[in-house]
């Protein structure tokens, strides 16, 4: 019984060491965030593309085999409304407008990602 | 004789596993990738402790195989093996140090699986920004490893050795 006890106590250590680590580092982000001005596309880790979060726009995505992300820029947000993947994890996760912020699109290995103080610049590579 | 029973309880506990990531998988998602139970888990826990290190890897492995031929993608594969055999190894570990009981090593091992995951995307992405990530993850988690701990201490309590 006493054995059992003293295991329980350690599950109990880890689960809130866990709870209260976790939570400190997603507090620590929250406080910390800036707003971005640019929604930056990475495929495979490359830069590929820049949008402004200022001007309104539509953009199909075509990753280099060929799937596609529908992304849309609107009221400062960029979000992604269409996708070619199966699993549609990228329309569903939430629009991003702040610095550092993501929508990530595993099956097409993009990566939308909010930056701040910086030009306004379109380069598509 | 014992080795075939073995056998058959590891195939059991094997398509025990595969359904369980069916039924989860009906489950509505709440739309962050990595966000899930992870009830196939309960199996792997049960095997571990009632057979071994090697008999859980083997159940966890052709799971997630399984899954991801029929379910699934052979993309998401990667992330899953990722996953599953870092977790293993953080269960394997913590079950020999004999620290926690079986909730804390379920926890724990959820907790590998997304880190596991979450390292391969960053490998395949090359991005570390998606590590930001895990804290969501291990909160989001951290209920379920609890449960799939309690269901897993309470099935090696109650279902006779074999």
């Amino acid at each position: 019984m006493e054995e059992k006890k003293r295991r329980v106590r350690a599950d109990v250590l880890l689960i809130a060491a866990l709870l209260l680590l976790s939570g400190a580092f997603l507090l620590i982000r929250q406080l910390r965030r800036t707003g971005g001005n640019m929604a930056v596309v990475y495929v495979n880790g490359t830069r590929t593309a820049a949008y402004p979060l200022s001007e309104d726009i539509t953009v199909t995505l075509i990753s280099p085999e060929g799937g596609t992300n529908v992304l849309v820029i609107e009221n400062g947000a960029a979000d992604v409304r269409d996708a070619s993947c199966p699993d549609k994890i990228c329309v569903r996760m939430h629009a991003i407008r702040y610095a550092g912020e993501t929508i990530t699109c595993l099956p097409n290995r993009t990566m939308i990602q909010i930056e701040g103080r910086e030009k306004a610049e379109v380069d598509l590579g | 004789m014992k080795k075939t029973r073995r056998l058959t309880v590891m195939a059991m506990l094997t398509a025990a596993a595969m359904i369980l990531s069916y039924v989860e998988s009906l489950l509505p998602s709440p739309g962050i990738p990595g966000i899930k139970l992870g009830l196939a888990n309960i199996a792997v826990i049960f095997a571990l402790y009632r057979l071994g290190w090697k008999e859980a890897a083997a159940v966890s492995l052709v799971r997630v195989g399984m899954v991801s031929v029929l379910f699934g993608s052979v993309g998401a594969l990667f992330y899953s093996v990722a996953g599953a055999v870092l977790s293993l190894a953080v269960m394997t570990l913590l079950r020999r140090l004999d620290v926690f009981s079986a909730v804390g090593v379920s926890v724990a091992g959820g907790v590998a699986h997304n880190l596991g995951q979450i390292l391969m995307a960053m490998a395949l992405l090359e991005t570390e920004r998606l590590i930001w990530y895990l804290p969501v993850l291990v909160l989001s988690g951290l209920g379920g490893g609890i449960l799939v701990g309690l269901c897993g201490a309470l099935l090696v309590k109650r279902i006779p050795p074999v």
